[in-house]
């Protein structure tokens, strides 16, 4: 016998099920949150309806600083902005600043600054790839993405002295010139990373899970991420080829042969192609500017008149001084400034704004009143008045400088555009409609960074 | 019997245990993230000192680190992780910006943790390198071996 | 360069304060009342067709002794045009308000959220206009000019 089949009205069921949704709080101190923010998720199951943002917990209070310092001092707290690459906004500053007075800065400090600036956008995304690779589970991507970095971060410390925080520019040039060795130092570091984004290509770009979770999540249209003003790697997945690189070109970006990596869909999954197709392209430019780069006689050792310090402290230790007069010492850029003799081709000739080279400033009377002249509180350097806008291409999109000046030592307004700010105000709209676990792809893929994002 | 050379022996052995399985909850904020990350991967590899493995949970963990600036914002949630934490339970202060508020000095910057919570070891640096990192870890290593056990 | 400014100024000639073209950024200053117009020609004329707002922000001149006090900064840019204007408004202390631009670019809502946590400016008819980057609790706008620069507002610990 059978058994009389009963049909369920399942929208009578439905009827009777009382539905609420349910808020989650993710942050401020989570695992997938890198950085400090907190997200309010609305539920329903594992949909999310609506989501707040609730951001400032990093908030240093970079603006009111550099109200209340002079134009030299904001450099060091400019490294902490986006601190993942740092080089960038020292540059954007300096150039501003620079704009302010008029200044044009020499051809080899342009190339260093475009060299070190793409180096920086390197570690930026090699960080923002791996983090969100590891939330995701993939663990030795992020080991070796990290591992890759330590290669640059050698690279930069050989320059700047520092690894991180490392005030390199300067209104008027840079702090010092390249080491003796940068340049196969440098292509060897890029070798080694080259290696190592195969490695990691291989790991995620085919990688089931991985692109499961990456693609059709998180999506962007075009449209919103203009309204938005979204610039930057995010804007660029979404079929945009807008980069300030490109369409403002600053420093000496017009004279490589670079391209612009743009997606289709504005997923998860384009924004991680983008990025690692511009570590590639940032590859390209360090290497045309390595062999671009004007030369300048620390490489090239000037008659043999200039020799590396340390040999020279060796010599005289041994009691060998014959050699030693009327010569040169070569100084170890980490230690402070590098050769006097090439300080004409790395800084501009302004001297109301350029401060002297560390072994003038040390070494000798005209050296020191000239630093102090440019650095004390009263003296200082003095942009006319005005307010400029600089943009450049950071890691995350476009960082505007905007500094206004009222003729004084001191900034009376220093405004920064965080790229990653107004992407923070849309991500409502790209959780919106996914599921609770999109949320760690999409806002991976945001690359926040709380020093930029709070300031 | 000589209950105190027998104590002192066991503390020296909870000690020399304790030390070497640190479980690690990264509070991190800023900058020193970027180091601190530094440290926990493989060139640096904090997992020779047995601290390795971050806790994502202040239940699970034993060492505290404050990694980057703390602004007035986020200090209470700071004051909440570390009350989470189950005894015995250590913080180190990472960056000069956790040891004393570092160059912001202004409204919205917490002048040093230890104003918050108590603080066992300061890593100074702005950031500190991983070597010096390193060298704090080693020393919170050495005041718990020391350290009367709980 | 296309002269922004200028068009500008001959088509509000006189809502349009004053134009200045310094180290290339056009700007034109704008009468406060004539800020939402200006803004939705901008956005929607063909010639401009500027349609991302870049940055807003906000300069306080109490120490340069401005009168009106405060000057609200529109930076924008076109994509199609790859052009760029700064737009400024100035407004007084005692009504210290604007009109919100969230309906013509939804980027200035936390824009505009910032500038009201910031500087104190009110922007009429936004959605949602409350502190941004400082907590609730806290009392006063940092970046005016008349704030101490480390008077602090903890929630928890010591004032130091």
């Amino acid at each position: 016998m059978t058994q009389e089949h009963i049909p369920i009205d399942s929208t009578e069921t439905i009827k009777k099920t009382r539905t609420e949704s349910m808020l989650l709080n993710i942050g401020p101190a989570h695992p997938a949150m890198h950085g400090i923010i907190r997200i309010v998720a609305e539920l329903d199951g594992e949909t999310v309806v609506n989501a707040d943002v609730e951001i400032g917990y990093l908030h240093r209070a970079f603006e009111k600083h550099s109200e209340q310092s002079g134009y030299l001092q904001v450099i060091p707290y400019t490294d902490r902005l986006n601190y993942v690459s740092p080089l960038i906004n020292n540059v954007g500053y300096c150039l501003a600043v620079e704009k302010l007075f008029g200044l044009e800065i020499t051809e080899r400090a342009k190339y260093i600054r475009v060299i070190m600036s793409e180096i920086s956008r390197i570690t930026d995304h090699l960080t923002c790839i791996g983090a969100s690779a590891m939330e995701l589970g993939a663990f030795t991507v992020f080991l070796y993405m990290i591992k890759a970095r330590e290669f640059l971060y050698e690279v930069i410390e050989a320059v700047t002295g520092a690894r991180l925080t490392i005030s390199y520019t300067r209104i008027g040039g840079v702090k010092a010139d390249l080491p003796p060795q940068f340049d196969a130092q440098c292509r060897n570091a890029l070798q080694e990373t080259r290696k190592v984004l195969e490695e990691c290509d291989q790991l995620l770009t085919r990688n089931r899970i991985f692109v499961d979770r990456m693609k059709n999540t998180g999506i962007l249209s075009r449209e919103d991420a203009a309204a938005y003003g979204i610039t930057g790697p995010f804007l660029r997945s979404t079929g945009v080829d807008f980069d300030v690189r490109r369409s403002t070109p600053y420093l000496v970006y017009d004279r490589f042969n670079f391209e612009i990596p743009v997606g289709e869909r504005g997923d998860n999954y384009d924004r991680y192609l983008c990025r690692m197709e511009e570590m590639e392209q940032s590859m390209r430019i360090i290497e045309q500017a390595l062999d671009q780069i004007p030369g300048g006689p620390v490489l090239l050792d000037v008659e043999g008149n200039v020799i590396p310090a340390e040999t020279m402290v060796d010599e005289a230790k041994m009691g060998r001084i014959e050699g030693i007069c009327g010569k040169t010492a070569n100084v170890d850029p980490t230690l402070g400034g590098a050769g006097k003799a090439v300080y004409p081709q790395i800084e501009a000739a302004n001297k109301e704004a350029v401060l002297p080279p560390k072994e003038d400033t040390y070494g000798n009377i005209e050296g020191l009143m000239n630093h102090f002249k440019i650095i004390m509180q009263g003296h200082g350097i003095r942009p006319p008045k005005g307010e400029v806008y600089q943009a450049v291409e950071g890691g995350n999109g476009e960082l505007g400088f905007y500094v206004v000046s009222d003729g004084t030592g001191r900034p009376c307004r220093v405004r920064v555009r965080p790229p990653c700010f107004v992407i923070m105000a849309a991500l409502p709209l790209m959780l919106k409609g996914g599921t609770l676990a999109d949320i760690i792809p999409t806002f991976g893929s945001v690359n926040m960074i709380g020093g930029e994002l709070d300031r | 019997m000589n209950t105190g050379s027998f104590t002192s022996k066991l503390d020296a052995m909870i000690g020399w245990a304790r030390k070497f399985s640190i479980f690690q909850y990264p509070f991190v904020t800023a900058c020193c993230g970027m180091e601190y990350m530094a440290t926990a991967c493989s060139h640096y590899d904090v997992d020779r000192f047995g601290a390795g493995l971050p806790r994502f949970s202040p239940r699970q963990s034993d060492v505290l680190f404050v990694v980057g600036t703390i602004s007035h914002k986020i200090a209470p949630v700071l004051k909440q992780i570390y009350d989470q934490m189950a005894d015995p339970k250590w913080v180190v202060a990472f960056g000069v910006c956790t040891c004393t508020g570092g160059f912001y000095d202004n409204y919205a910057t917490v002048q040093g943790i230890d104003t918050i919570i108590p603080v066992d070891v300061y890593i100074p640096g702005c950031p500190p390198r991983p070597e010096n990192v390193l060298d704090g870890l080693i020393k919170l290593q050495e005041k718990i071996q020391k350290q009367k056990q709980e | 360069m296309p002269d922004l400014h200028k068009k500008l100024k001959e088509k509000f000639p006189d809502k349009a304060i004053e134009i200045h073209n310094h180290r290339g950024d056009e700007t034109a200053v704008i009468e406060r009342g004539a800020l939402v117009e200006a803004a939705q020609f901008l956005k929607t004329d063909p010639e401009f067709d500027f349609n991302v707002l870049m940055d807003l922000t906000a300069v306080d001149g109490l120490e340069l002794k401005w009168t009106p006090r405060f000057e609200v900064v529109y930076h924008f840019y076109s994509f199609a045009k790859n052009h760029r204007l700064r737009i400024k408004v100035r407004i007084c202390e005692k009504d210290a308000a604007l009109p919100t631009l969230t309906g013509l670019w939804p980027a200035a809502d936390w824009f505009e959220r910032e500038v009201w946590d910031m500087f104190g400016i009110r922007f009429e008819g936004h959605p949602n206009l409350k502190r941004i980057l400082m907590y609730e609790e806290f009392s006063g706008h940092p970046l005016r000019k008349d704030y101490p620069y480390n008077k602090r507002q903890p929630l928890i610990g010591p004032k130091n």
